[in-house]
């Protein structure tokens, strides 16, 4: 599937990218950081909700934790070790909440997802007020953003190379019959329940530790800070404009998200977040199938019939 | 073959199936007459695992207790089902449709062979192997649902109400398609309210009444049976 022209292209980008900060300054940095950050939180998001088409709204919990843990733990531990185990509370966390409730399906599961940003953001907020007595925490660090930028790049990479192999695999497929059918998924044989729980507890840990990693940019943490539903919204609006269900779909959605929201931020502090509804509204209704399965569409619709469009399947299966 | 002992099915206080027992022979085929609400969609369900029996209850096959078994292990123990409403993934391609059907561990020994004997039971399904399962007519969406059934290599094939939606002339060629699984050694449960094009492809039936098993026999003896012919057939004596 993947020659080895394009994956020479594609290591080259990111050498270029990994090499940027040494001709960059700050505000750029902070801006390529800013915007790794999100075209892993998508892809790692469109990890589970791209073929099983569950919505998640749970982002922002898992990115809250992370860089929660980050600012109790930074001063105690070596920074790689705050890493693991922020990776493996986030991983707790979603093995107790996928166990409970990938029972639930469309709207509920929405709505439970939303809830539970919502319910870890005032657990933490009551056991700072209450326990520790302070409600925000400072984070000092004594490695500049550029560490925080590349620590971001390689986790980009590999979440993209794990969507990758995923698709590869007789996975990719089988995680195709859970957003399709999940009653027939299980007739043919696929633990969906099982499947479900591996990929969610794969994209929560991921979405951690972006949280993680970032966490010393702000060296100022409090709950509203950390858990805002925006990000769960942004990290939404990404995938799906890109197409959820494509490996280069996230990026392709984050990419010119991210600049929009750049310069509406910028522009626009006061409405910005009526332009961003109105945009959410917009890319449901006009892009359903994101912008690459809207290119795909109008692509084959030109193409003369006939000629293989889709991967072979026989390819897939070895492959896994 | 496949045994079902004092099976009862209940969805809180509503009793779907009550105290029923059933057998198929190997290669044997039977049908479950029922109106709507009879049990007969529960007892599918019973079989591959999707709703628990009350305890009791006794599913084998060849004597392997079924009883328990979560549904995705059911492929593996021989047992395929084309649930009612087709039971395909639309958004996917008939060929992709048929390679996931031979996911189970079972199927994947046999799936060359399961694949030539499925394009030449149907032959319009190797024409479009690529086209959109969604975007196909009622009679090719069940074909594509019973391929991909059968693509588990099963023993015992079990369907809900395949004739359901389908123009008649439709449902003659699919029940022709039947009949052949059936003489390649398959064995078929099939639950129906086409009474009369299933007695003629069935060599046994039952009656389900409200989850009972009111009466069994022959197919032609059921095509005898007064309450048979009035229920369904519409005809008084």
């Amino acid at each position: 599937m993947i020659t080895a022209f394009s994956f020479a292209a594609l290591a080259a980008v990111f050498a270029a990218l990994a090499a940027a900060p040494f001709f960059l300054g700050t505000y750029g940095i902070g801006f390529l950081l800013g915007l790794v950050g999100y075209v892993t939180l998508a892809s790692a998001w469109a990890l589970f909700s791209g073929p099983t088409r569950y919505v998640s709204l749970a982002t922002v919990a898992f990115f809250g934790i992370g860089a929660y843990t980050v600012a109790v733990l930074y001063e105690t531990l070596p920074s790689w070790l705050v890493l693991v185990v922020a990776a493996l509370i986030g991983l707790f966390v979603a093995l107790l909440v996928g166990l409970s409730t990938l029972r639930l399906a469309g709207v509920y599961f929405v709505i439970f997802t939303f809830g539970l940003a919502e319910l870890i953001r005032q657990l933490v907020t009551w056991y700072e007020v209450n326990v520790t007595g302070t409600l925000g925490r400072y984070l000092f660090v004594d490695y500049g953003p550029e560490v925080v930028y590349w620590k971001l790049l390689a986790l980009c990479a590999v979440t993209l190379a794990i969507g990758y192999f995923i698709k590869r695999s007789r996975w990719g497929l089988a995680l195709k019959m859970i957003g399709d059918d999940e009653v027939v998924a299980e007739h043919c044989g696929l633990p969906t329940a099982r499947v479900k729980l591996a990929l969610f507890a794969a994209s929560s840990v991921i979405i951690t530790l972006v949280g993680a990693i970032q966490a010393p940019r702000w060296t100022y943490i409090e709950p509203t800070i950390v858990f805002n539903p925006t990000i769960s919204f942004l990290t939404l609006i990404m995938a799906l404009l890109g197409g959820a269900g494509r490996l280069w779909g996230p990026v392709v959605g984050a990419v010119p998200l991210f600049l929009l929201f750049e310069w509406l931020s910028a522009n626009f502090p006061d409405h910005y977040s009526i332009i961003l509804g109105l945009l959410f509204i917009a890319i449901v209704f006009v892009l359903p199938n994101g912008v690459l399965g809207f290119f795909e569409e109008h692509w084959n619709r030109l193409r003369a019939r006939g000629s293989a469009g889709r991967t072979e399947l026989s390819q897939d299966r070895e492959a896994g | 073959m496949l045994s079902l002992e004092a099976l009862s099915v209940r969805y809180g206080k509503h009793i779907a199936l009550d105290n029923v027992h059933l057998r198929v022979d190997p290669g044997e085929t039977v049908v479950i007459l029922g109106a709507n609400g009879a049990g007969k969609s529960s007892l599918l369900k019973a079989v591959s695992g999707l709703v628990t029996p009350e305890p009791g209850a006794r599913i084998s096959l060849d004597g392997r207790e079924l009883t328990g078994v979560p549904p995705h292990r059911i492929p593996d123990e021989g047992i395929a089902l084309v649930p009612e409403g087709r039971g395909i993934f639309t958004a996917l391609s008939v060929d992709e449709n048929i390679a996931l059907g031979a996911y189970s561990r079972r199927a994947r020994a046999g799936e060359a062979r399961q694949r030539d004997f499925i394009f030449d039971l149907f032959p319009r399904l190797a024409e479009r192997r690529r086209q959109v399962a969604g975007t196909m007519s009622g009679g090719e969406q069940q074909m594509v649902a019973i391929a991909r059934a059968l693509m588990s290599d099963p023993r015992l094939l079990m369907l809900d109400e395949p004739s359901l939606g389908l123009a008649p002339v439709v449902v003659g060629e699919l029940f022709d398609a039947l009949g052949r699984i059936g003489a390649s050694g398959v064995a078929l449960l099939l639950v129906e309210q086409n009474v009369t094009i299933s007695l003629e492809l069935a060599a046994r039936g039952y009656l389900l009444e409200v989850g009972r098993v009111v009466g069994e026999g022959s197919a032609a003896e059921l095509k005898e049976d007064p309450a048979v012919r009035q229920a369904f057939l519409g005809l008084n004596d």
